[in-house]
């Protein structure tokens, strides 16, 4: 015998319900929790200060320290199918013909910011010194959280919104969104944007990347990728 | 419960070792997958820390250590009185709905609010246990990577820490809860005290 019967009264099975109800509305929000988060939720988030409430960005790394900046020893350099190898130091980066632009970025595991605010060196721009060879194809963008790597091929890094940014929404690029200077490519997954790049190596054929090594798309066009459109 | 002496008599035994070990693994659980979820979740954090695969292993580690503990739990524990229990919290009676109207009713074991915690408490683990598989194995198959996962994920968790700091208040600092604690520690609780909490409970053991 429970307790909680007394005489003459029917209890009423409310436990379950609430259990299951909450059950299926969590699981149908599998569904409809990210259009109503864009909504709803990450307006406020993005007043709220972001150490706490991380307004939409996920910070993804695979080494086991994140890699930290220092202007004073930082250096880019160019190397490959070029005729002249470039080192950069993070001034001479900053001298180059600057961009800006304000893109949305994707995440292949789901997650969007959107109108984010870059500045950054265009690859022509970047490249223009160092001289890729007629047979060049790729580029190679090396980061220093190794081992990771990935590859944009010309084309795709000669879009009119690639770059290599330094700022991001009005400050210099921050530690865990790949100080000194990352990729951008809005219309490719986050996985293709490499943070903390340290070297830049033109190929004659793309080299195959760190995710795309662990069989995500070499081509990670946002929406008609990795299994989506 | 059978003829008390007059020392135990001074208390009443509210919760099984089975019922308190539930409890406990939940709780141990729950801490290190908060703190571990956090620093993988803050940008702060993860700056900080750094360690990135080491952190996901630990939080991913103790979300199977946490599932392989209420499986032995419910292998080598009191099976029969976890499901007494159940059917307890899933019992509403004519007080109950009074209560949660706040018009002051006998209580059993469990009040109508511990009754519909305990139901929530249920579901958010089965959904935090759904929603973290999902964004384990929808990173090896796409076809299991929804858009609102994470969204679910981290609105569970936002959810459960203001939860979780009433939860702390009422059993740590409320001065007419905070007896309740003895019972989730050692299992008994104050007869006096149960007595006015708990009355129906009470009477009828």
């Amino acid at each position: 015998m429970t307790s909680v019967d007394t005489p003459g009264d029917d209890p009423r099975r409310y436990g379950r319900a609430a259990f299951l109800g909450v059950v299926a509305t969590g699981l149908s929000s599998l569904l409809w929790a990210e259009p109503a988060w864009r909504l709803i939720a990450q307006p406020l988030m993005n007043a709220l200060p972001p150490s706490l409430f991380p307004n939409g960005w996920r910070i993804y790394t695979v080494a086991s320290s994140m890699p930290s900046f220092d202007p004073a020893t930082w250096r880019l350099r160019i190397d490959g199918l070029v005729d002249r190898p470039v080192t950069l130091n993070y001034g001479q980066l900053l001298n180059l013909p600057r961009a800006e632009q304000v893109s949305d970025f994707h995440c292949v595991t789901g997650w969007s910011v959107q109108h984010v605010h870059w500045a950054g060196v265009r690859f022509r721009d970047l490249l223009a010194a160092a001289g890729p060879h007629a047979g060049a194809t790729a580029l190679t963008f090396t980061s220093a959280e190794r081992p990771y790597v990935d590859t944009l091929d010309l084309k795709q890094a000669g879009l009119a919104d690639a770059m290599l940014a330094y700022e991001m929404d009005g400050l210099p690029l921050q530690r865990e969104h790949g100080a000194p200077v990352r990729v951008v490519i809005p219309e490719m997954y986050g996985y293709k944007n490499v943070k903390w790049v340290e070297r830049i190596t033109v190929t004659a054929t793309p080299e195959t990347g760190y995710w795309e090594q662990r069989g995500y798309d070499k081509d990670a066009w946002v929406g008609r990728s990795n299994g989506s459109g | 419960m059978g003829a008390r002496t007059g020392l135990d008599s001074r208390y009443i035994r509210r919760f099984s070792r089975t019922e308190r070990w539930l409890h406990w693994i939940h709780a141990a659980a729950f801490f290190v997958l908060l703190g571990s979820g956090l620093i993988l979740y803050l940008p702060s954090l993860s700056a900080a820390v750094g360690r990135r695969p080491f952190v996901k292993d630990v939080h991913f580690d103790t979300a199977l250590a946490w599932g392989a503990a209420l499986a032995l739990l419910v292998l080598f524990g009191d099976r029969a009185g976890l499901r007494r229990t159940a059917r307890e919290l899933d019992a509403f009676d004519s007080d109950d709905l009074l209560w949660l109207r706040r018009i002051p009713r006998p209580q059993g074991r469990f009040n109508a609010g511990q009754k519909l915690n305990a139901a929530l408490t249920a579901a958010f683990a089965l959904l935090f246990a759904v929603s973290g598989l999902l964004l384990w194995y929808g990173e090896r198959d796409n076809r299991f990577r929804f858009a609102g996962t994470i969204v679910l994920h981290d609105g569970l968790m936002y959810i459960s820490l203001v939860l979780l700091v009433g939860h702390l208040y009422l059993s740590l600092i409320h001065p007419a809860t905070r007896h309740a604690l003895r019972g989730m520690t050692l299992g008994s609780v104050d007869r006096h005290w149960a007595l006015r909490h708990h009355e129906k409970w009470v009477r009828d053991e």
